[in-house]
């Protein structure tokens, strides 16, 4: 299959650079999405959920709160501040974050949309704690 | 002409002060090294960041409709200054370089009679601040809790702008810190974020038509601007730290060489007036016998 070049960078650091990607999959603001070599350029938002990077050897899945992709000359480029392996991950971490999400959630002047974002990131992370 | 103990005592105080300053040169060295490392870590996140507003800003056609922290408010009344500095001293003119900067901003600014804000990060810039604009300082942030620069704080300091943005409270923002050029330069800074600077706004007016966006154009750069705030904050920050650390090492360094050199002046005129004590007493030792 082609490959293209993936990055993703947080503001601390390059978190990771990859030129021999052959899929990756984003968890878009309108929906998952799949990304192949010659996607047309595009600029998208991130919403809680899992980045799936699919190469020849290896699938790297990474969870992400927040973020902004561009793809173009065959660059995808991933900008998150809040990212990490799930194969890193710490159970009681996840458990805290899902604790401060629903924390939030209570909140009384909550915006539909911001409601929406933070029942989806509840959602994900559950789904990666029972696995 | 002081006394041989007055000058032995100078000697072994000026030779302890030298032990002190180049510890904290060594100290400094190290945290460079990190403090470099991450300033050139943090780069490509916000020179990509920059790049997408760029071709973002590139497609906004009617200014009317285009956010206002992007183009402004359209009135030139009310300016906001940042002025990021260190929580510590010793570090030779870093302090005093952002300062130096930033007042001859504030004093350009008042000529034309406009009014200004200030917000001073990092507790060195307050001190030197508030006597001659104290009136001006509308926040003081500082964390001298934190140990690293993390993009947290700079957050934190970011969103305070921008609520102070949305209430009316400034028309114009600009942050002053230094930028890291290298060990012995240090660059102080301006840089204007509210509303964006676009240089080669132009160069790119092609790129944008063939993006797509998800969703629209008009709702990401609403979305990406104030992250972009943050973003540049954290990048002053950063670049901020490792000017702080590359100053004082300098300065160290040269505290460390003066400190040097003087022991060298005072052993010389420790040993001399030595000298010149027992070339005195022979002296009276021989008239003394001459004269018998």
């Amino acid at each position: 299959m082609d490959q293209f070049n993936l990055e993703i960078i947080s503001p601390e650091k390059s978190f990771l650079t990859k030129n021999d990607t052959e899929e990756v999959v984003i968890p878009a603001i309108e929906g998952y999405m799949g990304i192949l070599k010659d996607h047309i350029p595009l600029i998208s938002f991130l919403k809680p959920g899992i980045i799936d990077v699919r190469s020849k050897n290896e699938t790297l899945n990474f969870y992400v709160d927040d973020g902004i992709v561009e793809f173009k000359d065959n660059t995808l480029s991933i900008l998150t501040s809040n990212i990490f392996d799930l194969k890193e991950i710490d159970k009681n971490k996840v458990d805290k974050i899902v604790k401060d999400t629903e924390e939030a959630l209570k909140k009384v002047n909550i915006e539909d949309h911001d409601k929406y974002i933070l029942d989806q990131k509840i959602e994900v992370l559950n789904s990666i704690k029972s696995n | 002409m002081p006394s041989l103990d007055d000058l032995r005592k100078r000697i072994t105080s000026v030779k302890s002060t030298q032990k002190i300053t180049k510890a904290m040169k060594m100290v400094a060295a190290a945290k460079l090294r990190k403090a470099q490392e991450n300033a050139e870590k943090g780069r490509p996140y916000s020179e990509k960041m920059n790049n997408i507003i760029l071709n973002l800003s590139a497609g906004v056609g009617d200014p009317q409709s285009a956010p206002k922290l992007l183009v402004g408010t359209g009135k030139e009344d009310v300016h906001l200054c940042v002025v990021l500095t260190s929580d510590r001293g010793l570090c030779g003119g870093f302090n005093s370089n952002i300062i130096k900067k930033a007042k001859n901003y504030f004093e350009k600014i008042q000529k034309e009679g406009k009014s200004l804000k200030i917000i001073t990060v990092g507790s060195k810039g307050y001190d030197q601040l508030k006597r001659q604009h104290g009136k001006s300082i509308i926040e003081n942030i500082s964390f001298k809790e934190s140990k690293n620069v993390s993009y947290f704080d700079a957050s934190k300091v970011g969103n305070l702008i921008i609520e102070k943005f949305q209430n009316d409270e400034f028309d114009f923002c600009t942050i002053f810190f230094n930028k890291f050029k290298n060990v012995i330069s240090q660059i102080p800074q301006e840089q204007q974020i509210i509303p964006l600077e676009n240089e080669n706004k132009n160069k790119d007016e092609n790129l944008e038509s063939n993006y797509e966006f998800e969703p629209d154009e008009d709702e990401i750069l609403s979305n990406l601007l104030p992250k972009n705030i943050s973003t540049q904050i954290f990048k002053a920050m950063l670049e901020n730290s490792a000017s702080e650390q590359g100053s004082r090492m300098t300065a160290m360094d040269n505290a460390t060489r003066n400190a040097g050199d003087l022991v060298d002046k005072l052993t010389i005129q420790y040993n001399r007036s030595r000298q010149a004590a027992i070339t005195k007493e022979l002296i009276e030792i021989i008239s003394g016998a001459e004269s018998l």
